[in-house]
């Protein structure tokens, strides 16, 4: 294939990835900006929802449709269950200090990873997609002086990978609108602000905490169940989307919701594109070395403005 | 001999002007006492001086020397001391303990017992060298920050509402050491209390919305109208 | 008797029993207590940063790599012995821990860690990306022809419990010593009060960067010797769950004193060796024991005997 086409299609893997990550780092986000809490253990509630996802499609059978589009709304519900009982059991006696949140969010790593070893296994599952056309691309040339169009052997994309782009942008739109319009989003900025202020002024901040630590979960889970059906469910695979996840978060200005997708696009395009020139490793290395640097050179992130 | 001065020093905070154009001077020697309202901005002020806050313009001189962008460590080597105005000795360490790491920076290895004896005999605390600060009455941990300020040998010292809760009668023993400091050191005293800042001072600036006021000697700036105003007849 | 007194003879007695201990144990244990002291060494080097000095590392795996591959690496590719090995790994760890902390002490608090953490990534990630030198995932072992330090064979068990005793004394006697020296007193009052330990004059930034030296050449040190007693040099040593284990020894043991790092990796090792028959998930009781310290023993197994019943524990 030439580079044009090639491009193309590392754009839209890109894209995919990029919709997946903004959903995950915007929860990492959401957790971190209203409650101050860094969440080591958000890879795994990730992880759970895609495990979930396939304990669902099994159980059910009957068509693959089915079974997905269940899992699309139990799994981030009982992995947000799961987050809340986390929540209310751990970090509120702990009293969201940021070292012992840290700490404590890296047992339940540990915890949830091991336990759905135990019960789940090691093997990765695949869950089948509600529906996968392929459908080819086309690519245009210059021929004899005129631009004309043709279909190159292997650029296609699937129907479905298109859905997960466009469900990925519908909730995140639900999520901006829950945050700017409704009741509970208020009360979560004022909590985010304040958050004495907030408690003097009656908001039961220990429930926000708990919804917002849920919601964060929830998301994760949700992008998930969304990828399951491209990748695989495993019980490692919370690693890699954690890491990510972080990088997008603190390029993004820890906090900032606006940011983080527009750092999650840019990383998850790039991530596509610069794995056609690098090999993934190196790509990491120089991932993760840039966002040690931005924390240490530029902590408000790369799009945060500076504040005196 | 002029050991400290200020020269326009101003700081802003987000658009809010806690201090500006302040010029202050300071005899080698003497007791100065910064008095004004809440949020005049004297801890401001004094915070650019010692090096914890950076100022937004202006020059700090000390010792003859501009130390407007010196690190805050850097000023202490200078001899400067500055006592906080939360307490904050080091509640796990003995009395002795806590002493002996404010002297370390400035007093040689062979004369630490001894500096740190004194400075806790000043201040009235050697019956408590052996105990954890953190056992100590509020009143003794206040003079206890002070002996960890005296024990440097400063040639600066800084006391941030150094008798604030204290007794009565701690207050005039405080009284009593200041008058004793005098003239070996010079001192910049945030004061509250308006007897302390009458009988120890030799002279007073009066800070008012980031502002000197007015500055003279305890009786001028009592007689001070303005001072009055803004001030002394408010409480 | 004075404090110093029990002091000295409460660890001078550790290290004795540690003596002893090789003349009656048998095999198998033998061989966990040489790998546990090695292990604690790498913990009382994490404890001087995140206990006395109030650090959280999140990437001490990172020095802990630095010395067993600066160890390793020079063996297998440059042909070196035991001893300037050895060296390497530590020249390494200094080199390593100097560049970090001049980085990563730019930061503070959350973002600290986090940094820590994205350094050791990092670190973890080249060694697998430079596959030809350090053969990734799988690592490589190291011969017993060239583990002889002084015509002593260190792959002998006997001769393995010595070094590793030898490295465990050193490291607990110059966290005893440090933290009985001006050094190590300001390092602690630092983590009580920075910002009145810089008005008394001293340059905070410098002592946190010795702290981390300190820390992370104690850890490149552990890190050799480990390689070298046991023969096998690979990147699961660089991965973050090996950054987590210091830290759960010390939190388990008792944050901010000298004998914690050791209590909570018996402790650890042995949990972990005994959950082992019930279950592979073995990180499990990792998981639970960090959850369970932080709820229940924020002061750990020591720091809770310190505050119960002997204040004058260092």
């Amino acid at each position: 294939m030439e580079l044009g086409p090639y491009l193309l299609l590392a754009t839209l893997e890109g894209a995919v990835m990029a919709s997946v990550l903004a959903l995950t780092a915007v929860g990492l986000s959401l957790v971190f900006g209203v409650m101050r809490v860094v969440n080591i253990a958000h890879g795994e509630f990730y992880m759970l929802g895609a495990v979930f996802a396939w304990y669902i499609a099994h159980w059910m059978g009957g068509h693959p449709a089915l079974g997905f589009a269940v899992a699309l709304v139990v799994a981030p519900l009982v992995v947000g269950a799961i987050a809340v009982a986390a929540d209310m059991t751990i970090l509120k006696r702990v009293s969201y200090d940021p070292e012992r949140t840290i700490v404590a969010t890296i047992g339940l790593l540990y915890i949830i990873q091991q336990l759905t070893l135990m019960g789940y296994g090691p093997e990765a599952r695949p869950v089948a997609p509600p529906f996968n056309t392929r459908l080819a691309l086309p690519w245009f040339e210059f021929k004899d002086g005129a631009l004309s169009m043709y279909w190159p052997w292997g650029l296609s994309t699937t129907s479905y990978k298109l859905a997960v782009i466009g469900a990925a942008i519908v909730v995140l739109l639900g999520v901006w609108a829950m945050m700017a319009r409704t009741r509970i989003g208020l009360l979560m900025r004022a909590t985010q602000q304040d958050r004495d202020m907030a408690q003097a002024f009656g908001i039961p901040v220990e429930r926000v905490y708990a919804l917002v630590f849920g919601i964060g979960a929830g998301l994760a889970a949700l992008a998930a169940v969304l990828i399951v059906p491209i990748q695989q469910a495993h019980y490692l695979m919370g690693a890699d989307p954690l890491l990510l996840a972080f990088i997008v978060v603190i390029i993004g200005g820890l906090g900032s919701l606006p940011g983080t997708v527009v750092a999650a696009i840019l990383i998850g395009l790039s991530d596509g594109i610069i794995s056609v020139f690098f090999s993934p490793t190196l790509a990491k290395i120089l991932a993760t070395l840039l966002v040690a640097l931005v924390l240490v050179f530029r902590p408000q992130g790369l799009f945060g403005a500076r504040r005196s | 001999m002029t050991l400290l001065s200020t020269r326009g020093l101003s700081k802003s905070f987000a658009g809010l002007q806690a201090v500006s154009g302040v010029d202050l001077d300071l005899r080698q020697g003497e007791v100065r006492a910064l008095i004004g309202p809440n949020g005049a901005g004297k801890t401001t002020l004094v915070g650019m001086i010692c090096g914890r806050i950076t100022p937004t313009s202006g020059q700090v001189m000390f010792d003859g020397r501009e130390i407007t962008r010196l690190p805050a460590h850097k000023r202490m080597l200078m001899g400067m001391a500055y006592t906080f105005q939360i307490t904050s000795v080091f509640t796990g360490l003995s009395v002795a303990e806590n002493v002996t790491l404010a002297a370390r920076r400035r007093v040689p290895h062979s004369g630490l017992s001894d500096a740190v004896t004194t400075a806790l005999r000043r201040v009235g605390l050697s019956e408590h060298v052996e105990q954890e600060a953190g056992d100590l009455s509020y009143g003794h941990q206040r003079l206890l920050e002070i002996a960890m300020g005296l024990v440097q040998g400063p040639r600066l010292l800084i006391l941030d509402e150094p008798t604030q809760g204290l007794t009565e009668a701690e207050v005039d023993r405080f009284k009593a050491l200041i008058r004793e400091l005098a003239g070996e050191t010079t001192i910049l005293l945030i004061e509250h209390n308006m007897s302390v800042v009458m009988e120890t001072a030799d002279r007073v600036t009066v800070l008012n919305f980031g502002e000197v006021l007015a500055e003279g000697t305890p009786d001028e700036v009592r007689a001070n109208a303005e001072v009055q105003a803004a001030y002394l007849g408010g409480d | 008797m004075t404090a110093t007194g029990k002091i000295l003879l409460l660890h001078g007695g550790l290290l004795c029993v540690l003596f002893a201990l090789q003349f009656v144990l048998p095999a198998y244990h033998h061989g966990n207590l040489a790998r546990i002291m090695v292990l604690a060494s790498y913990a009382v080097g994490y404890n001087i940063l995140f206990g006395y000095t109030g650090l959280l590392s999140l990437g001490h795996a990172l020095f802990f790599g630095a010395g067993m591959y600066g160890m390793g690496l020079s063996i297998q590719h440059l042909g070196f012995s035991p001893a300037p090995a050895l060296l390497a790994g530590l020249i390494a760890g200094v080199a390593v821990s100097t560049i970090i902390g001049l980085l990563a002490l730019r930061t503070v608090g959350v973002a600290f860690m986090i940094v820590t953490l994205m350094f050791a990534q990092a670190g973890y990630l080249t060694v697998l990306y430079f596959v030809d030198w350090t053969r990734g995932d799988e690592g490589f072992v190291i011969q017993q022809a060239q583990r002889i330090l002084w015509g002593i064979d260190l792959s002998d068990p006997s001769n393995r419990y010595f070094a590793a005793l030898l490295l465990f004394s050193i490291s607990l006697l110059i966290s005893l010593w440090l933290v009985r020296r001006p050094f190590g007193k300001t390092l602690v009052a630092i983590r009580e009060n920075e910002e009145r330990v810089r008005m008394l004059g001293y340059d905070i930034q410098a002592h946190k960067l010795g702290a981390v030296v300190i820390s992370g050449t104690i850890a490149a040190v552990s890190g050799a010797v480990y390689g070298l007693l046991f023969g096998y040099v690979g990147a699961s040593f660089t991965a973050v769950p090996h950054s987590i284990l210091p830290l759960l020894y010390v939190l388990l043991g008792g944050t901010g004193t000298v004998l914690g790092p050791f209590v909570g990796t018996v402790f650890m090792f042995y949990l972990i060796d005994l959950s082992s028959g019930i279950t592979t998930a073995h990180m499990l009781i990792a998981g639970v024991v960090l959850v369970a310290v932080t709820l229940f023993a924020p002061q750990g197994l020591v720091g809770e005997l310190r505050r119960r019943l002997w204040r004058w524990l260092p």
